[in-house]
């Protein structure tokens, strides 16, 4: 009885979480325009979004701002995870303060400071500033992803590395790297998924070229047309498969 | 070359884009469109609409914080109990729209609440009168409840869950009744939890940007639409940063509280 109980409340709130989201899915698959009649089942929106030139170059922007700050997340972020777990405490603990200000600030602060910025140092806003914003808030998911596989290390097999004559470079390539390879691919999952989501802080640090996300908002204020529930749709379910492999991974808990 | 050279590129990278961005705001905030050093902008966020503006947010952010706390802590406190902590799917479920795009959640909103949309459709199909919701305060605060109910049960399950099982059944076996053990046990255990699900809603509930405009019709002006409309539209910098500077202190001084509140950080995932 309790059980049960229990369970029908999950339930409503599960209900209350998720049925805005299936609506907007069946309804990316009706015929009829109109949100309350259903007109029969189509593939008709979807194939709109192929035939709309801003929405393609929108994919394209997503796409390779994703690809080209999650490599650089990858690489900045495991390499701080390296560094901060052999410096002395006070520089790490100061330095891992400071990677949570990009994760506690709210997406509309950040957005903004890094756009005073671009704009007092004559950078003009576009895709390569919101690739910089990218990476920016990319890099601490990644190292706070890799740091607990680096504690489960031991760093004595480093120093060992050294002693048998490896340069630093090949200590890491070959002892540390093969070690924490899970929690950097998790990293690199984490700040991907991010990245193909974000919408404020790309807002703010691009005006020339715009995201998926910039789309659907520009489009939600003119009002609701079928075609950005396809888009939504589609952005959902890749985002959802990523949170479900980086959750297979173990890692949502870790770092949320 | 020593190992921790490696973390040098990040540091470095934080420095430029992170510390050195929100500088900018500190001194775009203390100044005036001359370069001169005012607090003009800082005293005119006093100013009755904004301060308005500002309070509507606050209040609004309170009302949405303390509705997540009333739904999600039963949500937390099932999840974790004995009924359902295997079931690791369902926390998946109820933990994956945190990571999803706010903006894609709202527009879906958008469609249930509308004046055509699917809950005055349901609702005439029952021969009821249908309802105005898009342009309300009240689809405002649906809105937001909807978008960061998540961020308050993840932290509450956390310390639940992190909570010592065996003294439930001391206080069991000590004669507490179940209403008793929850009152003197579980919930003040469960406090840091509850502190930074607190937090991790109220925090971003201020500065909520776009819901208010997508569901509320641009009727309900909050901080964070003030912020964007200074920006992108009025391009008062000056002003714009002002009211981010705002929001920043607001936001060091949660944190330290939360820090005080929870010192070992066990509530929050993080």
């Amino acid at each position: 009885m309790r059980k049960t109980l229990r369970g029908v409340y999950l339930g409503l709130i599960l209900f209350f979480l998720y049925s805005p989201i299936a609506v907007m899915i069946v309804l990316s698959f009706n015929a009829s325009r109109s949100r309350n009649k259903w007109g029969g089942f189509t593939f008709d929106w979807y194939v709109r979004l192929t035939q709309r030139s801003d929405i393609l170059q929108a994919l394209w922007v997503t796409l390779s701002v994703a690809v080209v700050a999650t490599i650089l997340a990858t690489i900045i972020g495991t390499g701080a995870a390296i560094g901060i777990q052999a410096m002395k405490k006070r520089p790490a603990s100061l330095l891992l303060k400071v990677s949570y200000l990009p994760m506690t600030m709210p997406d509309i602060v950040t957005g903004v400071s890094l756009m005073l910025m671009f704009v007092f140092v004559n950078v003009p806003l576009g895709y390569w500033t919101m690739v910089m914003a990218h990476i920016t808030f990319d890099t601490p998911y990644v190292l706070f992803a890799v740091l607990p596989k680096l504690r489960q290390t031991d760093s004595n097999l480093y120093e060992a590395a050294l002693d048998l004559g490896c340069t630093p470079m090949q200590a890491v390539r070959k002892v540390i790297l093969p070690e924490i390879m899970p929690g950097v691919i998790t990293g690199a999952l984490l700040s991907f998924t991010m990245s193909l989501d974000d919408f404020i802080i790309s807002y703010f640090t691009s005006y020339t070229d715009k995201n998926l996300s910039m789309v659907i908002y520009s489009a939600a204020r003119k009002g609701i047309e079928p075609s950005i529930y396809a888009l939504s749709t589609i952005m959902f379910l890749v985002v959802l498969a990523l949170l479900i492999v980086i959750n297979k991974r173990g890692a949502l808990e870790e770092v949320s | 070359m020593k190992r921790n050279w490696f973390a040098y590129p990040y540091s470095l990278w934080m420095v430029l884009f992170t510390i050195a961005p929100m500088l900018f705001v500190v001194f775009y905030a203390l100044t005036d469109s001359s370069g001169a050093l005012s607090l003009a902008n800082m005293a005119a966020v006093g100013q009755e609409t904004y301060f308005r503006i500002l309070w509507r947010s606050l209040y609004l952010a309170l009302i949405c914080t303390v509705i997540c706390l009333l739904l999600g802590y039963p949500a937390a406190y099932f999840l974790a109990s004995k009924d359902f902590n295997k079931n690791q799917t369902l926390f998946v479920l109820i933990l994956l729209p945190m990571w999803m795009n706010f903006l894609l959640r709202t527009y879906a909103m958008m469609s249930l609440m509308e004046n055509q949309g699917i809950i005055n459709t349901l609702l005439k199909a029952m021969g009821l009168e249908p309802v105005r919701m898009i342009g309300t305060e009240g689809a405002v605060l649906v809105g937001m409840v909807y978008n960061y109910l998540p961020f308050m049960v993840l932290p509450i399950h956390t310390s639940l869950k992190k909570m010592d099982q065996r003294v439930i059944e001391a206080a069991e076996d000590l004669g507490a009744n179940p209403a008793r053990v929850f009152q003197r046990v579980t919930l003040p255990l469960s406090m840091p939890g509850v502190i930074s699900g607190i937090t991790m809603v109220f925090m971003p509930a201020v500065t909520t940007f776009a819901i208010s405009r997508l569901l509320g019709s641009g009727n309900f002006m909050m901080f964070g639409d003030l912020i964007d409309k200074q920006f992108l539209e009025l391009n008062n910098w000056h002003f714009g940063s002002s009211l981010s500077l705002i929001m920043m202190v607001l936001i060091i001084i949660s944190i330290s509280l939360l820090n005080k509140a929870d010192p070992k950080g066990e509530g929050s995932g993080m």
